[in-house]
């Protein structure tokens, strides 16, 4: 059919002025505003679209919405490429380049095909009843396999676009603007309530929009335009075209994807967001999602040109196209008819009307009837021609019970075939809130039965059909919304336009059609999901093998797993299966139906918390400073810290040991403001630390610090720290940096929970304090200069000890506390005052070669100290004694947390993995950390591994690699000789002490 | 049991696949078997098979509340692996790894397993540590298993972004090349039909609501289908375990969790090996073309198979981090499955405090995996009456004495009230 | 996304919240007392409840209060939330009530 055919000169939704170019298969073509995709192919008269999964058939546009299974589109080309896109909806823009999926090399020859031929061989499932000899051939069989399935393909660049989020709070949430919806959000706009009314569609209106339908004598769109003025002059009221409500999760949670920029050029869009996730709480849901035309289930009913007939009316009315010239109708129901009469009246020869039903009287079937349309009562399709378009139907007489046909088929020539089976009312939705399904005999599909959520459906979504009860129903239900939301709905006026809605007789549903030859046995196929070729007889083998439940059938024969998620394919699917179990369909069940209603973009679901959006940084009060003296950075959590301070020509290794030199040799200065600081401040105080420390804690002076091991329930370590008394009850602990809101969380939880009387604040003093760690020989000196007024020599100022004081003039705290195993202090000021005492710290240290170093530094002073950290040396699963800090636990205590699991009976074992020294006997070589330790190189696995090494460095103070190892019944072990094997050699190494540096302590407590 | 064959499937092709026998047959419970197993699951079916196999212990029964093979089994993202730390899991693992190969033709039916490799890869120093450490233990086991540099693992992954600038650095990897996916159903039928045909009735839309005891010693369950005695019982119920363990009178030290997993649509393939990363739990492309996406588990005890938004965000925020390419792809389906986690993260495997009833659950989230070797071990457990010695380790004793088995590193639950 | 009503805040969204698992578990007064099993018994194993579950919540990025609710582990429906110290209230046509303790 050429263009000037296809289209209409009147009528419809599309704009005739303003015509858009765009390319299909690489070749140009012209649509207009307002078209789809698939309208402005079939406009241009393309029939053929893309090719089946499966069995490569021709497949050519199916239906006009969400539901399509067979016109998947490449959209577009290089970054902007998207797989998959359905071509019913996409909005026709100028310049939108489309093509074909799945095909080789073009649609129309396409290699593939193949795959047709050899269908008798590929029934459901036939990929587990072979391919498994050899075994090792699986993986070249599938090869071929993954390379003929799949789609479209994935774009190869990162997406250009933007994506954003949007939280919003509702009394009234409508879902759906067609008669329904619009009506329901009418009714709650009027009585004052927030409503959000959201759609899918370019437009409001729904299928009103693919009608002829008649209100208050105007076309129905004129009362759509009314309703949807005035809802948009409502201040509380948000309407969102374009916006589909995909998921609807508990508590009245519902998540919409609107589309932005997907009707615009990529080009257009650039820089706005091309989508936005609504998430929207909503105190009452109004369902008005429609429904869904069902096919029905005939011999070879997939060919291009089989389309369902209430699409072809859409088609038809709401774009001006003609799907076809000469048009068969098959159907069950009344309601194809109004199709059949309004493709007739555009001038489509209407070649027959088939209905399966052998008394048609229903009011629309007399109009057509009256029309002049030939209806062939109680017949139906046998067979369908043509190859990339179809060219002729076969007709027969169908047996009352419907069964089998007979008597002579009569060839009907046509290339649209419009199918009816009845509708589904859309019930994703409803079902995904946790409501009951119950099936409906006489209609042939599930409708709602009992709501779990506050939320109401109106309109077909909840098998409601005629156009008049929608309304009335949608009126209903947003009033009864409002109104349980708080609202007065007294008074208000509401009055439903005068609409004619015919009187509609039954339907007859057959599960299938019955063709010339019994189903499965001639060439002919009768499909029932066509987006993943699953014919009649597919599901009929999956019930014959025993595949019974539902679940196993949809998955034996990938029934409703496709592209469209069954959209079409779900009931007909059920009903061949409960008749060949012979069950009634609600016997057999359905499937619980999960979000996404459509497919969801990830870019959407990711919006902009990605990258540096993705978590917070945390910087301390001097970080300006690393950044600009040139510290390379190292995060811990979300904190950044100073890793090493390279000069110029410097790697990280020189930089590392000219910083642990400086430290051993001078002095050096690190940012510690990182660390978790929290205030204990009560007089039950000391009874948290000694509960959550497994030391004790009475006897600790006021000015003085104490070490201690945070314990688990479970016995094992999750924590060390100091903390200081700095009154008589007021504490200051220090953690770890990663650990700190865990250590708050832990101790807050028992206050809050168990030890709810005691008298105790606990506060985070984290990002109060800067603190400055100056460590080294040198120390002193440099603290002496700074800390005026503060008696820092050694008898006054011992190791441990805490004092308030001037700090480089400031108000601040020094603590002589040491992580490097030198003298050290840790100067501390409010966080203002961080930089001014860093700077002032680095001033007045030049004299003493004041070098800052970062954490790599420290970790290789702390590891030569035997100093135990968080992730290296315990991992949960290490207790005190493991750590041969038994020192750090005081037994007298009669509890503490953790102290009852200390006694299990493991926990004694006396080949549980503890912490010892490794000093490798060849002192060059630095074991990687991670490395298995054994105590016997066997010549081929499995060799019994005794350990692991936790931590190791190159001590530049020793001038040999050090490690430090958790090794099974390592304390026992001193001296001995172990193996770690490498990836290319076994070094030996022997079994010594973690303290590698100054055992003794006399250079920290100098 | 009629062979599966391409002959067998030529020759049914003339009677237009009319002639192909039940799977399974669906019998009337018996009124006592040797053994009942709670759960129609993948490891619930597995052990029925190699009881029947390796044992001959035929007179056995699969009870299933709804569905065969409708739990956990159908409800994971397929991934087959034993990359674990512990020699107790290593072992373990690699004992349904050994199994996996041969298990189409085992079983007479192609479970498609493909090993198609698995990178785990490490975004900081501290995961490559961890990798190392993990590396070196699984070859000292002798399991395959080795580095990967970022070169290499850009070459195996291109979508993943192994660029310096990416949001997530990819500092290198590791590598199984046996590791792979297979098609999680057919495992289930699979066993379901081999052990139909050896003997076991599978009992569907039979759920147990009570398991009879008499002085300390099990003798059957309580059944929609009326009272089944037995001289052993297995749970086997992977999510409801606590549930089910409660009617024997004592609880578990685990908690049941919503775990999702999403897939895309299908596409043409762009990913052919399993990824794995600290930052999104694993991405892999299944035949149809869809690319897989496992998440963590949900954040607060649920048996309702249902996930929530915010978990989806998280992962699709990671995963177009990870693979900037999938941004304008689209989820298409996802679910959720209900995993029991225990405290240390390993499952729970041997005898109860009830004579003669044994358990196996507790697998969490690397349930499917171990299919094969878990039920190869439980069947010889069951069947001895003592712990298979790869079984052992696994016992329920292990939480009173603390010998935990600790994957995660799992620091034992927080716990109080009043 | 549940809707989680905080006793000190009011109604927020699930991702304000952490969960603390089961509640109305007392530590032991004395624990030096229990068995290796009975102190396993108050260290790990759980209810694991189907249906009504009683538990504690943390309202992390709120009040950081701790409280406990009664939920549904299948419908995720939260029957009540109640302070720290409170009874736990009686779930009508629910198994599992809590027996005791509260402080």
């Amino acid at each position: 059919m050429k263009r000037s055919e296809a289209r209409l000169d009147t009528g419809g939704r599309v704009n005739r002025d303003r015509v858009l170019n765009f390319t299909w298969n690489g070749k140009p073509y012209k649509g207009l505003e307002g078209d789809t995709l698939a309208s402005a192919l079939l406009a241009n008269g393309i029939s053929l679209i893309g090719r089946s999964f499966k069995y490569h058939r021709p497949r050519g546009i199916f239906s006009a919405g969400a539901e399509e299974p067979n016109a998947i589109v490449q959209l577009e080309a290089g970054a902007y490429t998207q797989p998959n896109v359905k071509a019913t909806q996409i909005e026709l823009y100028e310049g939108l380049e489309a093509r074909s999926v799945n095909c080789w090399p073009t649609v129309e020859y396409d290699f593939g095909a193949v795959a047709n031929l050899c269908a008798k061989i590929l029934p459901a499932g036939f990929y587990y009843k072979t391919f498994m000899w050899p075994s090792r051939f699986w993986l070249t069989y599938e090869y071929f396999i993954r390379r003929a399935a799949g789609l479209g393909r994935a774009p190869k660049e990162a997406d250009p676009d933007i994506y954003d989020k949007a939280h919003a709070h509702c009394d009234v949430l409508v879902v759906g603007g067609g008669p329904a919806g619009l009506a329901a959000a009418l009714a709650a706009a009027r009585t004052g309530a927030r409503v959000i009314l959201a759609d899918e569609q370019s437009e409001f209106g729904g299928d009103l929009l693919g009608r002829r339908d008649v209100m208050d004598d105007a076309p129905a769109v004129e009362w759509v335009r009314k309703v949807v003025e005035e809802l948009a002059s409502f201040s509380e009221v948000r309407l969102l075209p374009r916006s589909t409500v995909f998921g609807y999760y508990d508590h009245n949670y519902l998540a919409i994807a609107e589309r932005r920029t997907d009707h615009l050029h990529p080009k257009d869009g650039l820089g706005k967001p091309r989508q936005r996730l609504w998430k929207v709480r909503a105190k009452q849901v109004v369902l008005a999602t429609g429904s869904i035309e069902r096919p029905l289930v005939f011999a070879d009913n997939d060919r291009p040109g089989v389309m369902l007939a209430e699409s072809a009316r859409t088609y038809l009315n709401r774009y001006g196209v003609k799907a076809g010239r000469r048009a068969v109708i098959f159907t069950n129901n009344d309601n194809a008819y109004a199709a059949a009469i309004d493709l007739a009246d555009a001038g489509v020869e209407i070649g027959a009307i088939v209905d399966l039903r052998p008394d048609v009287q229903g009011p629309l079937p007399q109009k057509a009837r009256a029309r002049g349309l030939e209806i062939l009562a109680g017949e139906a399709i046998v067979a369908t021609h043509g190859g990339r378009r179809a060219q002729s139907v076969e007709v027969m007489l169908l047996s009352p019970e419907g069964d089998h046909v007979h008597g002579t088929a009569r060839k009907i020539d046509c290339d649209l075939v419009c199918v009816s089976g009845g509708w589904s009312p859309t019930v994703h939705l409803f079902s995904q809130s946790g409501g009951k399904l119950t099936y409906d005999a006489g209609r042939a599909c599930f409708v709602p039965a009992k709501s779990k959520q506050a939320e109401r459906s109106a309109g077909a979504c909840h098998g409601t059909f005629g156009v008049a009860d929608c309304l009335d129903e949608g009126f209903a239900a947003g009033l009864a919304a409002a109104g349980t939301a708080g609202f007065a709905t007294a008074g208000i006026s509401l009055t439903a336009p005068a609409v004619e809605q015919p009187g509609e007789a039954g339907l007859r549903a057959l599960p299938i059609v019955p063709g010339k030859t019994a189903v499965g046995h001639g060439k002919a196929k009768h499909f029932v999901d066509l987006a993943n070729d699953v014919t009649a007889a597919d599901v009929r083998l999956a019930a014959r093998e025993g595949y019974r439940s539902v679940e196993h059938t949809k998955r034996y024969t990938t029934l409703g797993m496709g592209p469209d998620q069954g959209k079409t394919s779900n009931v007909p699917g059920l009903a061949i299966l409960a008749d060949a179990l012979g069950k009634e369909i609600p016997d057999v069940g359905t499937t619980t139906f999960r979000p996404p209603y459509t497919p969801v973009s990830y870019g959407l679901l990711a919006g902009r918390d990605v990258g540096e959006m993705s978590d917070l940084t945390r910087t301390t009060p001097i970080h300006e400073w690393h950044a600009m003296t040139g510290g390379v950075f190292d995060d811990a959590g979300q904190w950044r810290r100073p890793w090493y301070y390279p000069r110029a020509g410097e790697d990280m290794t020189a930089a590392v040991r000219r910083e642990c030199r400086a430290v051993r040799e001078s002095v050096g200065i690190m940012d510690a403001s990182t660390l978790g600081k929290i205030e204990l401040v009560g007089p039950d105080a000391v009874k948290v630390l000694n509960q959550v420390y497994a030391n004790a804690w009475d006897n600790l002076a006021v000015g003085r610090c104490r070490y201690g091991l945070m314990l688990g329930e479970d016995g094992m370590v999750f924590g060390d720290g100091v903390t200081a008394r700095l009154g008589e009850h007021r504490y200051l602990m220090t953690t770890t940096t990663g650990g700190a809101a865990r250590v708050f969380g832990w101790i807050d939880d028992w206050l809050q929970c168990e030890w709810t009387n005691w008298k105790v604040f606990i506060t985070s003093v984290t990002e109060q304090w800067a603190t400055v760690s100056i460590a080294g020989p040198r120390a002193r000196d440099l603290v002496r200069e700074l800390a005026v007024g503060t008696d820092v020599s050694a008898d006054a100022f011992p190791h441990m000890a805490i004092r308030e004081g001037k700090v480089a003039g400031f108000p601040g705290r020094i603590a002589r506390i040491s992580f490097t195993g030198e003298l050290g202090f840790e100067l501390s000021v409010p966080a203002s005052y961080g930089m001014a005492l860093w700077t002032a710290c680095v001033t007045a240290g030049a004299k003493y070669g004041l070098t800052p170093f970062g954490t790599e530094a420290v970790h290789v002073l702390r590891a030569e100290k035997g100093f135990i950290v968080n992730g290296h040396e315990f991992d949960g699963t290490v207790t005190p004694q493991d750590l041969g800090m038994a020192w750090a636990v005081n037994a007298s205590k009669p509890d503490f947390l953790g102290r009852r699991s200390l006694e299990r009976s493991d926990m004694k074992r006396a080949d549980r993995k503890q912490l010892v020294g490794l000093q490798v006997q060849d002192a060059t070589a630095v074991l990687p950390e991670g490395s298995q330790v054994v105590e016997r190189v066997l010549k081929a696995p499995p060799m019994p591994m005794i350990g692991h090494v936790t931590s190791s460095y190159w001590s530049e103070t020793l001038k040999r690699g050090i490690a430090l190892a958790l090794v099974a019944g390592g304390h026992a072990r001193m001296g001995q000789t172990v193996h770690i094997p490498l990836e290319d050699k076994v070094l030996d190494a022997v079994v010594v002490s973690p303290v590698f540096y100054d055992p003794e302590g006399k250079r920290l407590h100098g | 049991m009629r062979r599966y064959s391409i002959w067998s499937l030529l020759r049914n092709a003339r009677s237009y696949h009319e002639g192909w026998p039940e799977m399974w047959r669906s019998p009337e419970p018996k009124p006592e078997y040797d053994v009942v197993i709670i759960g129609a699951g993948g490891h619930g079916l597995a052990t029925a098979y190699y009881l029947a196999k390796e044992h001959g212990v035929t007179n056995v029964a699969v009870v299933e509340k709804g569905w065969l093979g409708g739990g956990n089994v159908a409800r994971n993202t397929t991934i087959v692996r034993s990359n674990y730390l512990s020699p107790e899991s290593a072992f373990l693992y690699d004992k349904a790894m050994e199994l996996w190969p041969g298990l189409s033709r085992e079983l007479n039916y192609n479970v498609m397993f493909s090993p198609r490799g698995l990178i785990n890869v490490g975004h900081s120093r501290e995961d490559m540590i961890e990798l190392r450490r993990r590396v070196r233990a699984l070859q000292l086991n002798g399991i395959e298993s080795s580095m990967l540099t970022t070169a290499e693992i850009a070459k195996k992954a291109p979508i993943l972004d192994c660029s310096p600038t990416a949001s997530n650095p990819v500092l290198g990897g590791s590598w199984q090349a046996k590791a792979g996916i297979a098609r999680h159903d057919a495992v289930a039928w699979g066993y379901a039909r081999a052990a139909d045909a050896r003997g076991v009735d599978m009992l569907q839309n039979c759920e147990v609501t009570g398991i009879r005891r008499e002085g300390g010693r099990v003798t059957g369950v309580e059944t929609a289908r009326g009272t089944i005695r037995a001289r052993k019982v297995a749970i086997v119920t992977a999510g409801h375990s606590g549930v089910v363990a409660a009617m024997a009178g004592f609880r578990l030290p685990l908690t049941a969790y919503t775990m999702q997993a999403f897939v895309s649509e299908p596409m043409k393939p762009i990913l052919d090996t399993v990824v794995m990363s600290s930052k999104l739990v694993s991405v892999s492309q299944s035949d149809k073309g869809e690319l897989v996406i496992g998440m963590s588990t949900e954040p607060y005890a649920s048996y309702s198979q249902r996930g929530s938004l915010p978990e989806v965000e998280r992962a699709a925020q990671t995963m177009t981090e990870l693979y900037p390419c999938t941004r304008r792809l689209r989820m298409l389906r996802k679910w959720g499955g209900t995993v029991d986690v225990p405290v240390d993260a390993s499952p729970i495997m041997g005898k109860t405090p009830v004579e003669n009833l044994f358990i196996n659950v507790g697998w969490g989230t690397g349930g499917f995996k171990s299919i094969p070797g878990s039920g190869f071990v439980f069947a010889h457990t069951i069947a001895t009456g003592e712990p298979h010695p790869l079984v052992a380790p696994f016992g329920l004793d292990r939480f009173a004495s603390g010998r935990l088995i600790s994957e995660h590193g799992a620091t034992g639950a927080l716990v109080h009230g009043e | 996304m549940l809707l989680i009503n905080c006793p000190w805040c009011g109604p927020r969204d699930e991702i304000e919240f952490n969960c603390g698992g089961e509640a109305h578990i007392a530590r032991p007064a004395d624990p030096a007392a229990l068995s290796d099993a009975e102190w396993a018994e108050y260290l790990f194993m759980r209810k694991n409840l189907k249906g009504l579950h009683y538990e504690r919540w943390h309202h992390s990025y709120g009040c950081r209060q701790w409280f406990n609710a009664a939920r549904d582990t299948v419908t995720h429906e939260i029957h009540a939330t109640y302070k720290m110290g409170e009874t736990p209230p009686v779930v009508a046509g629910a198994d599992g009530i809590v027996k005791g303790s509260s402080s």
